[in-house]
């Protein structure tokens, strides 16, 4: 287990390098002068010049990638002009505000999304599963900002029930932070709640009418054992698979919800970063998005390999 | 003799597909003995599995379904349980042993998990005694090292291995009665004698009935008190082992005894085999099962089905050839064609 | 003698009954015919090709030009003044508008899926077939370009690009590119060593051959699959873009730009939004359902 491991570990390293690359090529080729937007078309052409100069931008792009490589690895990812402060404290700033709706969201999703698709697989063809899956693929169907104006029109707009816009804030109650909390978090669980409730029910499906589930049941085990422990463990892997890629897709879901809401996160940071073409602080953050992405990545797959004995053993199928 | 443990009338199981009515069992008899052996033979698709698996009441939700028929364990009636009865019979009263050792157990969960969990769900003890009791079982079925295996994922373990644990499993629980399904047809040869041989070890030890479904003769032969032959999802004989062997009544089981190679047979010569194919499933029912593959048919054969008769105590067979008054004798000449 | 008996087996054992089973399973394996009787598939056609004709017929069922400013009617509701669905901020109908934006939306996620497609079957081809080395630097590339998340790079590349339908395009291409090449490589792995390719590998059948008569062909019921569903994905990819205003810009109409216009005026004039997010919600419902009902009929097997 531990050689699928280190060998995942290794595998990931060509990729961050790449991901770092692209990274450094996609932001050089946006059109435009960065120094020049920074100070404004009226800026003098001396100024302009020594700006250039002090961002490197003077130097050949060879060179300019050994200095960016060099500041990465110091952990420098620059410093955002429209914010005027680095952007590395800058995504500290954000990142904990992303974090707390993405990860609630998830947890929501992942919960009510395996109950369902449990439901369903075990009810295969009934009625209640035919209801839970057209509402599961209406759940995927669905554009997530669409659903956050929705809900925003709904809760905010003709009830007044919920609050539409910012984060709550500890001074004034729990209320005020969890009333702040619902709409987005709502939103942005729909769609990896529908994706768990579909690959939970194949999943299960496909554990349930093998062998090993019929072997069980005729060692006389209550079908809750059979259902909820064995075939529910027997099925995770995809789930983790899809976990790992929900994580992903929620980071993405959170750059729309968090403009949608008005939450002070990652997503309205870049946001305004490519609205005032703040070149440093987009570089910084698609760099840290990409690089936390192969991280998840490398984790599903271990956490893949702990459930899932089997990987380990038949060498090779722990990775891609 | 003595006493009757299981003893399944006229069972009719039959699977509803979208492409019509498979009768996969259609019409099964026997009785089993406590203590007692029996076989079950008979080609791939007649039926030997889902007589097993409609004993335990384990058919595929929906499709499968007995329509008829009695499976009487000790009095009790098997169709008729509920829920939390069955739970009490299945693994209890009966364990199964299936074919693939690697697919009954569980891959997820270390080997002693699941005995104790089996344990503990059919017996009122706690964990730590659940934990003696199954190693006591691993070291009972020639396990090296039990405590070791416990912790011992099922891949890690090999087919022979993993078919002694199931065997541990079930006989934790000194089940009556054990229904061993081809328990050693995805087993290296080698191993198949010595898998055998533990099952009738432990029976000898714990007065256990086992029903042995195979398609292996010579396993027969060496284990069972009585045999059924089964025919395209109906019994076509059922007799004790020795008169069987010795007296076949049914055309099928002549065909079947014919096409076991012997080791009297000259190396080179061919295998006798049974010409032509059971009939399809969906479409039997109206006549003799065997009538298109029988070189004795007559015209009443293509006509009606044959009833399973007593022509010897304790010797049944279902041909309408063969009876009290009317002895088919093999080899005779077909003069009613 | 035989075959007296023969005849009578046949009638007895139902010989005629048998081969009208067969002939009713082999009705029943078609693969149309199966596609027929799945109900949620047929139903995602239906929605699909209703959208589709929608888009093509844009100029026939449109009831007003859709792009004509009338500033004494903004902000109109349903039904009011023979506008279907109202009128937008400029007073343009919203009904035109839509029916036209479904051609920009459609053209867009189809485009970008045939773009992503081609050059990712190209790439999983390669990839795939020639292994070694090769395999090992498109995947790390595919790897790569997969840890952005999609929305992030098709940002990125619509700011570098600039907005404009066939940027648009481009970027949800590029986008799916490594889940394409992805799918064919993996698809490619399992036709590489049929026996069929070994025998025609042993009778000297050259590699572009190999690859384009005897790999691609048998690749190809995951990959009409995965597009199918990827078309859904790119409908939202076009929305999204357009709702960060990012993709098709003003006045030209996609739902995209509809919705984000309508989110400025959630207070005042709902049915914007509402209107144009449920002809997106429909339209990939029914990409979703089809390519679902699709994938279940080539392969029940496939399950991701």
């Amino acid at each position: 287990m531990l050689k699928t491991i280190v060998k995942r570990i290794l595998q990931s390293i060509p990729t961050l390098l790449i991901v770092v690359t692209f990274t450094f090529i996609l932001t050089r080729m946006i059109p435009g002068n960065p120094a020049l937007t920074m100070l404004g078309p009226q800026a003098p052409k001396e100024s302009v010049e020594q700006l250039e100069e002090e961002l490197g931008l003077n130097k050949s792009k060879g060179e300019q990638y050994v200095i960016y490589l060099k500041q990465i690895l110091k952990g420098d990812f620059g410093r955002s002009y429209s914010y005027n402060q680095s952007v590395v404290e800058l995504i500290k700033e954000r990142i904990p505000n992303t974090l707390v709706i993405t990860l609630t969201s998830l947890l929501i999703a992942l919960v009510l999304g395996m109950i369902v698709g449990i439901v369903s697989a075990v009810r295969q063809y009934s009625i209640l599963d035919y209801i839970f899956m057209v509402l599961a693929l209406i759940g995927v169907s669905m554009p997530i900002f669409w659903l956050g104006l929705m809900l925003v029109l709904v809760f905010s707009v003709n009830l007044g029930w919920l609050p539409a816009m910012g984060m709550g804030s500890m001074a004034k109650g729990v209320w005020d932070v969890v009333s702040h909390m619902i709409l987005p978090c709502f939103c942005l669980s729909t769609i990896p709640m529908a994706t768990f409730a579909r690959i939970t029910r194949s999943s299960m499906l496909e554990v349930v009418n093998n062998d090993a589930v019929k072997a069980l049941r005729a060692r006389g085990l209550r079908e809750g054992v059979v259902i909820w422990k064995h075939a529910l463990k027997n099925a995770l892997p995809p789930i983790v698979t899809v976990l790992g890629l929900q994580l992903a897709s929620a980071f993405t879901g959170a750059i729309l919800t968090e403009s949608i809401f008005s939450w002070p996160g990652m997503g309205t940071l870049i946001v305004s970063a490519i609205d005032n073409r703040d070149y440093a602080l987009i570089q910084g953050v698609v760099l840290f998005t990409a690089i936390v992405f192969v991280v998840i990545n490398l984790i599903v797959d271990i956490v893949y390999t702990v459930i899932n004995p089997r990987v380990s053993y038949e060498s090779g199928k722990g990775g891609n | 003799m003595s006493e009757n443990l299981l003893t399944v009338k006229d069972l009719k199981t039959y699977f509803f597909t979208a492409s019509g009515v498979s009768k996969a069992v259609d019409g099964v008899s026997f009785t089993l003995k406590k203590g007692e052996t029996m076989g079950i033979v008979g080609e791939s698709g007649s039926g030997k599995s889902v007589t097993a698996s409609s004993i335990i009441r384990l058919l595929p939700p929906k499709i499968g379904r007995i329509v008829e028929g009695t499976i009487d364990f000790e009095g009790k009636d098997i169709i008729k349980l509920n829920k939390k009865e069955l739970l009490n019979f299945r693994g209890k009263d009966i364990a199964v042993i299936f074919q693939d050792p690697m697919t009954s157990l569980d891959p997820v969960f270390k080997i002693g998990n699941q005995m104790v969990e089996m344990i503990c769900a059919h017996q009122d003890v706690s964990k730590e005694e659940a934990r003696k009791m199954a190693v006591e079982a691993l070291k009972k079925v020639g396990i090296p090292q039990p405590e070791k295996r416990m912790e011992s994922y099922p891949y890690e373990l090999s087919g022979g291995m993993c078919q002694r644990v199931i065997i541990a499993m079930a006989v934790c629980c000194k089940p009556k009665m054990v229904i061993a399904d081809e328990p050693t047809t995805a087993l290296d040869v080698t191993v198949q004698a010595q898998v055998l041989e533990l099952l009738q070890e432990l029976q000898d030890e714990m007065d256990t009935s086992i029903l042995l479904i195979t398609h292996n003769l010579g396993v027969v032969w060496k284990m069972c008190d009585t045999v059924m032959v089964l025919y395209a999802g109906k019994t076509v004989e059922y007799a004790d082992t020795k008169t069987l062997y010795a007296q076949p009544l049914h055309p099928y089981t002549w065909g079947l005894l014919d096409s076991m190679p012997k080791l009297s047979d000259t190396v080179k010569g061919e295998l006798n085999t049974i010409p032509g194919v059971p009939p399809d499933l969906r479409l039997t029912g109206n006549c003799c099962n065997f009538y298109n593959r029988c070189p004795y048919a007559q015209e009443r054969c293509g006509k009606e089905v044959p009833e399973l008769v007593e022509v010897e105590p304790g010797h049944f067979v279902a041909c309408h050839r063969q009876n009290k008054e009317n002895k088919l004798v093999r080899g005779e000449e077909n003069r009613n064609e | 003698m035989a075959k007296q008996k023969n005849t009578a087996t046949a009638e007895v054992l139902g010989a005629e009954a048998h081969s009208q089973l067969i002939k009713r399973e082999r009705r029943a394996n078609n693969v149309w015919n199966k596609l027929r009787r799945n109900k949620t598939a047929m139903i995602g056609l239906v929605i699909v090709v209703f959208m589709m004709l929608m888009a093509i017929l844009a100029p026939l069922i449109a009831t007003h030009d859709p792009n004509a400013i009338k500033p004494s009617e903004t902000y109109l509701s349903f039904g009011e003044k023979g506008h279907i669905f109202g009128t937008d901020e400029f007073g343009r109908d919203l009904f035109s508008r839509i029916v036209y934006g479904a051609r920009v939306s459609l053209i867009a996620a189809i485009g970008g899926t045939v773009v992503g497609a081609i050059i990712g079957i190209l790439l999983g081809l390669l990839s795939g077939y020639l292994g070694g080395a090769v395999d090992a630097v498109i995947m790390r590339l595919m790897d790569g370009m997969l840890a952005f998340p999609f929305v992030l790079l098709a940002i990125i590349l619509m700011t570098i690009l600039g907005s404009g339908l066939p940027n648009v395009i481009l970027a949800i291409g590029i986008g799916n590119v490594p889940s394409f090449a992805r799918v064919v490589r993996g698809q490619v792995h399992i036709v590489k060593n049929e026996e069929y390719c070994n025998a025609g590998r042993v009778l000297g059948v050259s590699n572009i051959r190999m690859l384009f008569r005897h790999i691609l062909p048998n690749t190809i019921s995951p990959i009409i699959v995965y597009a199918t569903l990827n078309v859904a994905g790119a409908i939202i990819s076009e929305a999204t873009l357009s709702f960060l205003g990012l993709g098709i810009s003003q006045p030209t109409a996609s739902w995209g730009n509809i919705l984000r216009a309508g989110k400025d005026c959630l207070n005042t004039a709902p049915h914007i939004a509402t209107i144009s997010g449920i002809f997106i919600l429909i339209t990939v419902l029914g990409f979703n359902l089809f390519g679902d009902g699709v994938r279940d009929v080539l392969d029940p097997k496939m399950k991701k």
